[in-house]
Parts: structure tokens; C-alpha cells; sequence
């Protein structure tokens, strides 16, 4: 069958102003969105660009914008959209597009190192005896904010990010530190949740679910940073929760 | 643009990222990757990392040890298998302390499960031996690696595609490249360098590899005029989804999946009466294709099936939830309910670039050591894993090897002298793109790749013989010829994929002749190699490492006597 795909066009060198190029290639229902722009690459425009690495969903390279919403290419197949039409495939919001396809990360991994504390850490040259123990439970609580692949899905998808507060902290973000706050065996889990509480910080989430609905890995983002703003509540003294003293 | 560290570990993955963490200690050092780190494949890794930890039953590193040497066909080298099978509980405990969320048992300490060759009391039963985070092992270790190199102050460079490495006074001294995103090059002057760049997967048509797995590391060695060490052992995992070559990992026979005929016979009980579903992937790969040879695969097509029925949806969903997901996302089906249709697809590579148990990149097969450059990972060839690897021992050795590596360079950094850059060095990089940019060639690199991905499918994979393996051989020195004329229709120099897949064809081409050619010489069969017209292992003349390199007038092979050790060889039953 024949599938058509729309794509969205940046050439910094040659083009002041984006474009969309329409492709029509053999493809079936069960291919991925990838295979679909792989074949466009490889058969007939060898000149759009677009990230990619493992093809199965658990690198983040490929998040994209396919029908205005934020996806992995490489985890939709064809017959997820109505492919008697276009497919509209465009980049990730909220970044700048560099070409193509392809956006500026930078935003996003300097935010995922923001929230890591910078406290030096026991040297690893000296070998531990014995594990640390950690009940099933315990390790259950951060279960979920383990699937994260950085894929930065959730910052195309937030209204926050592009349209209140360019300087939030993320979704992506406030969830990793979950894996550290909630792990039984952390030691900084206050100095993190201090830096949640910055401005820029948890609080700028609005509660609007558009992480949790095109989160590729199933994560329930927004329910997970509401635990850490009700951890912040509850744990510390009253006036400077909020860190907005 | 040039820069200065004291290291530059070229490669991101685990290897790369627990060698620059070692050596970060004393160092300036700084990670190289052609995706962003947190891209490279080493997240991929689901079913877990092998250590005698003894968690879950009786366990001693001295079985690991046993298990590894018999699994590699006597191949690996048992000083090296000493010092994994050793040192990898120590790992999984310093893993465990830096932050690696381990799955647990009832009483808090890592969970154990079973995989394929690891066994109890010298191959008497399998053993619960892997330790793991879920079924997504390798990203929980990825992510707190990561985590742990951006406190201790480690620069990232991502996005750069290393080209070559650097010399001066038979020392290297670094690496050149170019940015993706610019394509200029990138110069980097060090005291020390090391390969950490992976497998080459993609040399073949169905890989459970992602796209960067095209043997990078291995080309910068050819090209340094090193040998590359016993090549013709590649391995192809049993159970590849069917047509997309994505990995189920062995942790779903682990947990009690069973593969299954075209006839609905548990057909490994034939193949290996003790460990069944559970022998090394040798064994099960080669089993999977015998039952299709003869006409028993389902419903006489080339898969089998793997089921997982048994399992119940509660327990997939606990232990396997990725994989779970996989199934349903690209097949459409609950293995809970339906049986999930596999194939062989190619996974890893146990040959590379020789080092010693130190990491140290070995100049020739008499030991000598190329000053200021390492290598780990699954780039290099300790050797561990000999003919064939067994489960959950690439992760370990990433880490025992990649602890080791920083260690070496963390205690010889300070000796070691600066040697000058060669001159060269950004031209070097130039060159070449532009040669490749203004070229007007009429090869197209994507038709290549595939020429060459369907040849080394259908002449080199599981079953090879010397016939085929002849004509493979032609057939690539053809596609290196072509590969001379190749041209490119995209000229733009931000993020020129079209440029980059030419450079790396180049690579896969000059790997998968060195495959092809070590495959060739070895007439016997071993591990993963099995020839068809020499079915035997022949100890008296094959117990020994193949080494190969590039000459003018072609590739050039020597041997290397396999260290041997407590284990004397004996026939691979189990
Ligand atoms: C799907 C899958 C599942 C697996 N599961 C397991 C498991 O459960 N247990 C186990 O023990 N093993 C497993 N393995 C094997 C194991 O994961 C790999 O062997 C291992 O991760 C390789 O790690 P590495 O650090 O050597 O290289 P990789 O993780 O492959 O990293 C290579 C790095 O090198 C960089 N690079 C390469 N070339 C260049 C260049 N020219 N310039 C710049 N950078 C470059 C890449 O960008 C990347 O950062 C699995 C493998 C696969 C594919």
C-alpha cells in the first residue's frame, strides 16, 4: 500500500524559512513511523535529517511531533494514525530546530544536570563489601520514574514549557529526581527536593496531564511530580515550601 | 578545534562511561559519542549482569568460571575468565553503592534469575546467577553511570564521529573527528585514549544492534595497524522478533518461556537434555535453524515460536514489562495469550581489538603494548568470552574491564608524557569530507549497505563453509571498489547523515572483510563459528586466537596460543 507522509523542512545554510516536503512511499501498516522515513531517506531525499539509534524504543533518539503530538518514531507503526491521509511529521516543540527534524537538546540535558546536586562523591576506586539492602517495596517506589529514557517527548508535549514558563525545569526532570528521593538508600534527597523547590522548579507544573498522555514509556508524570510537590508540603516547615519566600 | 584532556574515551556506553568514572579520580577527561551518551546501546541490555553473588542458592566464582571457559569452546583465555568471574561480585556491589536500582528479592538483597550456560556445580543444573533491574538492566545502569560522570565533572562531546586516532613516537595522543551538527572537525590531544566504541551488528541485515553499532572502533585499529583478534565469532542470539531482528531477551526462557517448532515440540530438550531452553546461544541458534532446515519451522517458514503462555500476564508484566510491551507494540500480540514468532538475529561480537586483563591495546600477539592507547567493552578482546559469550557476561565484562582500564590509566597518567599533535590532524579530517562532498561518484551508500547486509545474512552467519565464504569475499572487496565511487546528493554539512553512512560503510566494509576472511582460515568448528564442511572442533590445530591485519597486499593472519588454565578442554555437553 502507499502511505504519504508530510515533513517539515529547516535548512540553515540555504532556507530562511521552514518548509514541508510531501513524500509518498510502499509501506505497510505494520512498519514503524522510522522505516517510513528511513525509505524517504535512503530511496528518494537522501537530504532530510532526523536522529535515530536503537529503532526500538528505548534510547529516546526519535521523539518527534507526528499529528501534532509527541512521539517516538521508531514506537508508532503506520496503522496508529489514519494513513488513508497525510501523516504530519515535524520536530519536537519547544526546542529550536536545527535542521529538519532535528532540535537543539542542549535545553534539556542542561536541565537533567541542573538538578543533579554537585556534592562529591565517595570514591569509586574503593570496592564496597556487600550490597546495600533495599526491600522489594522500598525499590518499588521509584519503580516507574525508572522507565524514563530522556526521550524529551514530555517537553514538546507541556503547555507550560511552551507557553507560560521557557524556564521549567521539566517534566523529565522533576521526574528523574524521583529515582533518587524516593530511593530508600539516597543519601541527598533533601539538598535535591531544595532544588526542586527553586523557582523554575516543581511548582511551575500546572497539572495539565499532556506529559502523562504522550509519555512513550507509560509513565504517569504528572501524578508523579503532585507526590513530590506533597512530599515538599508535608515535610518541610510551612513558609518556605512553596520556595517562594 | 582542538581540545585538551588528560583522557578521551571515545564511546559512551557502559564500558566508556565506568572507564572515564574510574579515571576521572586523578584526570581530566572527557567522552566522546557519535549519539548522545544516553543514546548509546548499551541501554538497550534488558536480562541482566552475571556475578557468583550467591543471593538466591549456592554460588562460587570458580563455577562462573567454568560455565564462561566451556561456553567460549575454550577459546577465552582463563586468566582473563579468573579475573571476571573474581571481581564481578565486587562490581555488582560497587554498581549497587553508586546508585543502580537492582531488582530485589524477600530479603532485600540484588535478585538472582537464571540464563542461558550459567549452571550449578560445574554444568550439573542452571543457577540463579544474573542480577538485573527488571528487563531494563542496561539503561539502569546507563543512567547512574551518567549521573555519577556529570558529578564528578566529566565533559561530554556528543555528537562527534571520531574518524582517527592520533600518533606520535608510536604513542598515540589522541583522536580527531567532526561535530554532526557542523561538521568541523574536532581535534582531541590526550594522554591516553581508549576505545569504547561497541559492536557492529549492523554489518547485517536482522541485528538486535542499533544504528551505531557499525564497527568504528575496529576500523581505527585496522587503520593504526592493529590486528583484530578472532573476528570470525560473531553471535547471533536465538530469539530476535521475527523479521525486525529487536531482542527477546534470554530472560524470558529464565522466567520459564520455551521455544517451540512449527509441530508445537519443545525441540532443545533434543539439543541440550540438561539445560533444555537455557544452553548457551550457540547451541539454541543453531537448534532454531536445523528445526527450519528441516522443514519444522512454523508452518514451514523461517521462525519458530517462543512461548511465554505459561508465564501468566502478572508475572510478564513484573519481570519482563519492556519486552512485554515490545511484543505488543511491533507484533500486536499478548504473549500472555499467543506464542511470539523469533528468529537467530545477530547480537554480538566476541572478537576485537586485543588487549590484556589491564586494558592495555596490545600491539601484536607477543604482547607488546601500544603506549597511551586502551580499549574495553565489546570492542575489545580480553579475550573472555573466546568462541562464543554466554548471557549476561558482556555487561560484566563492561565493567570489570572498563573498572580495570580506568584503573591503568588512573595509575599511569601521571608518568606518561604529553606528546605533541600531529600537524595534520584537523586536515586529516577534512580531506575526507570534502573529497566525499564534491565527489560525483554514482554509488549510492544505501544500496551498498544493503548489498552487504543481505551477503554477510546469507554467506557468514551461523552456518558458514569455505565455498561461500570464498565467494563473500569477493563479493566485498566488489563493494569496497564500489564504495570508491560513491557519491552524495545531500551537500549540506549540518547534520549530514548521508555523509555519515558513507564513512561508516567504509567501516563495515573493511570489518566485515576481516569477519569473512578470519571465518575462512579457521577450519574447524568453534562456539559460534561452525563450518558445514569442517563440523568438528579440532583442538590439536584450532585451540588458538586468530589475529588479522590490513597490508598493502591485503589481510595478513597470525595465531596466538590460547592461555589456558584449570580447565582443560573437554567435549561441550549439556
Ligand atoms: C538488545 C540487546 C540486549 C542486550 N542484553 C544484554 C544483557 O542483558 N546482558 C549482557 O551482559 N549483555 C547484553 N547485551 C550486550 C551488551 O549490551 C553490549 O555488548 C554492550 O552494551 C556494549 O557496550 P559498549 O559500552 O562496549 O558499547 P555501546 O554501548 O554499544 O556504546 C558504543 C559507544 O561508542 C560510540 N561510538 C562508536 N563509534 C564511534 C565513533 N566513530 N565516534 C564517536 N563515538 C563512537 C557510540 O556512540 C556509543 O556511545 C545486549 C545487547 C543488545 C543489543
Amino acid at each position: 500500500m502507499k502511505a504519504t507522509f508530510k515533513v517539515y523542512r529547516f535548512t540553515p545554510e540555504t532556507d530562511r524559512e521552514p518548509h514541508y516536503d510531501t513524500y509518498t512511499i510502499n509501506a505497510e501498516p505494520n512498519e514503524r513511523i522510522l522505516d517510513c522515513l528511513n525509505k524517504i531517506r535512503w530511496q528518494q531525499d537522501p537530504t532530510l535529517s532526523f536522529r535515530m539509534s536503537c529503532a526500538h524504543g528505548i534510547c529516546g533518539s526519535d521523539g518527534l511531533t507526528i499529528n501534532s503530538q509527541s512521539a517516538l518514531a521508531c514506537q508508532k507503526l503506520v496503522k496508529d494514525y489514519d494513513y488513508t491521509k497525510e501523516i504530519l511529521v515535524e520536530p519536537l516543540r519547544y526546542f529550536c530546530v536545527v535542521k529538519d527534524l532535528i532540535v537543539d537538546l542542549k535545553p534539556f540535558f542542561e536541565r537533567i544536570k541542573s538538578i543533579t546536586p554537585q556534592t562529591p562523591l565517595s570514591q569509586v576506586t574503593v570496592e564496597p563489601e556487600k550490597e546495600r539492602i533495599q526491600t522489594p517495596e522500598e525499590r518499588s517506589r521509584f519503580d516507574d520514574a525508572l522507565k524514563c529514557i530522556l526521550c524529551a517527548c514530555c517537553y514538546g508535549a507541556c503547555p507550560v514549557m511552551t507557553e507560560q514558563d521557557e524556564g521549567f525545569v521539566g517534566p523529565a526532570a522533576v521526574l528523574r529526581e524521583q529515582r533518587y528521593i524516593y530511593d530508600s538508600r539516597t543519601t541527598d534527597a533533601k539538598e535535591r527536593l531544595e532544588i526542586l523547590k527553586k523557582p523554575h522548579g516543581v511548582w511551575a507544573c500546572k497539572s495539565y496531564y499532556m506529559c502523562t498522555l504522550v509519555c512513550p514509556k507509560n509513565i504517569k508524570v504528572t501524578e508523579a511530580i503532585l507526590r513530590t510537590k506533597n512530599k515538599i508540603i508535608t515535610e518541610q516547615p510551612k513558609q518556605d515550601a512553596t520556595g517562594e519566600s | 578545534m582542538i581540545h585538551e584532556y588528560d583522557v578521551v574515551v571515545i564511546g559512551g556506553g557502559i564500558a566508556g562511561l565506568y572507564t572515564a568514572l574510574t579515571a576521572s579520580e586523578n584526570a581530566k577527561v572527557a567522552v566522546i559519542s557519535k549519539v548522545h551518551v544516553t543514546r548509546s546501546h548499551s541501554v538497550a541490555a534488558q536480562g541482566g549482569i552475571a556475578a557468583s553473588l550467591g543471593n538466591e542458592e549456592e554460588d562460587h566464582w570458580e563455577w562462573h568460571m567454568y560455565d564462561t571457559v566451556k561456553g567460549s569452546d575454550f577459546l577465552a583465555d582463563q586468566h582473563a575468565v579468573e579475573v571476571l568471574a573474581q571481581e564481578a561480585p565486587n562490581a555488582i556491589y560497587t554498581l549497587e553503592h553508586m546508585g543502580v536500582p537492582f531488582s530485589r528479592n524477600a530479603q532485600g538483597k540484588i535478585e538472582q534469575r537464571r540464563f542461558g550456560g550459567h549452571t550449578r556445580n560445574f554444568g550439573e543444573a542452571p543457577i540463579k546467577r544474573a542480577c538485573y533491574a527488571s528487563d531494563r538492566t542496561g539503561r539502569a545502569i546507563m543512567d547512574t553511570l551518567y549521573d555519577r560522570c556529570l558529578q564528578k565533572g566529566v565533559v561530554f562531546h556528543n555528537e562527534v564521529f571520531i574518524q582517527h586516532l592520533l600518533f606520535a613516537l608510536n604513542s598515540c595522543c589522541g583522536a580527531a573527528g567532526y561535530d554532526l551538527a557542523t561538521t568541523e572537525p574536532q581535534v582531541f590531544h590526550a594522554k591516553a585514549v581508549v576505545l569504547a566504541t561497541g559492536g557492529c551488528g549492523k554489518i547485517y541485515k536482522t541485528t538486535s544492534n542499533g544504528f551505531a553499532s557499525t564497527g568504528d572502533g575496529f576500523a581505527l585499529a585496522l587503520d593504526a595497524l592493529l590486528s583484530l583478534e578472532d573476528m570470525e565469532f560473531v553471535q547471533f542470539h536465538p530469539t530476535g522478533i521475527y523479521g525486525l531482528g529487536i531482542l527477546i531477551s534470554e530472560a524470558a526462557r529464565a522466567e520459564g518461556g520455551v521455544l517451540r517448532n512449527g509441530l508445537g515440540e519443545r525441540f532443545m530438550e533434543r539439543y541440550a537434555p540438561t539445560l533444555k531452553d537455557l544452553a548457551p546461544r550457540d547451541i539454541v541458534s543453531r537448534a532454531v535453524l536445523n528445526e527450519i532446515g528441516e522443514g519444522k519451522g512454523v508452518e514451514g517458514k523461517d521462525y519458530v515460536y517462543l512461548d511465554l503462555r505459561e508465564l501468566g500476564r502478572e508475572r510478564l508484566n513484573q519481570k519482563l514489562p519492556e519486552i512485554t510491551s515490545l511484543i505488543k507494540t511491533y507484533l500486536g500480540i499478548d504473549p500472555s495469550e499467543t506464542q511470539v514468532p523469533v528468529a537467530p538475529t545477530c547480537h554480538y561480537m566476541m572478537g576485537g581489538i586485543p588487549t590484556d586483563a589491564e586494558g592495555h591495546v596490545l600491539a601484536d600477539k607477543s604482547g607488546t603494548v601500544l603506549p597511551g592507547l586502551y580499549a574495553a567493552g565489546e570492542c575489545a578482546c580480553v579475550s573472555v568470552h573466546g568462541a562464543n559469550r554466554l548471557g549476561c557476561n558482556s555487561l560484566i565484562d563492561l565493567v570489570v574491564f572498563g573498572r580495570r582500564t580506568g584503573l591503568s590509566i588512573f595509575n599511569e597518567i601521571k608518568a606518561r608524557l604529553v606528546h605533541p599533535l600531529p600537524v595534520q590532524a584537523e586536515s586529516l579530517v577534512l580531506d575526507k569530507i570534502n573529497s566525499l562532498l564534491e565527489s560525483h561518484g554514482t554509488e549510492r551508500t544505501a544500496g551498498l549497505r544493503e548489498a552487504l547486509q543481505c551477503l554477510m545474512t546469507e554467506e557468514c552467519s551461523v552456518f558458514r563453509n569455505g565455498k561461500t565464504l570464498e565467494d563473500a569475499l569477493g563479493q566485498v572487496h566488489q563493494l569496497k571498489k564500489r564504495l570508491l565511487n560513491v557519491g552524495l546528493t545531500n551537500k549540506s554539512r549540518v547534520f549530514n547523515y548521508e555523509l555519515q553512512e558513507a564513512l561508516e560503510l567504509g567501516n563495515m566494509l573493511r570489518v566485515a572483510e576481516v569477519i569473512v576472511y578470519s571465518a575462512l582460515q579457521r577450519q574447524e568448528s568453534r562456539g559460534a563459528h561452525f563450518r558445514s564442511d569442517y563440523p568438528q572442533r579440532n583442538d590439536e590445530e584450532w585451540l588458538k586466537h586468530t589475529f588479522v591485519n590490513e597490508t598493502p597486499t591485503g589481510l595478513k593472519e597470525t595465531y596466538k596460543p590460547v592461555a589456558a588454565g584449570r580447565f582443560a578442554p573437554e567435549k561441550r555437553r549439556y
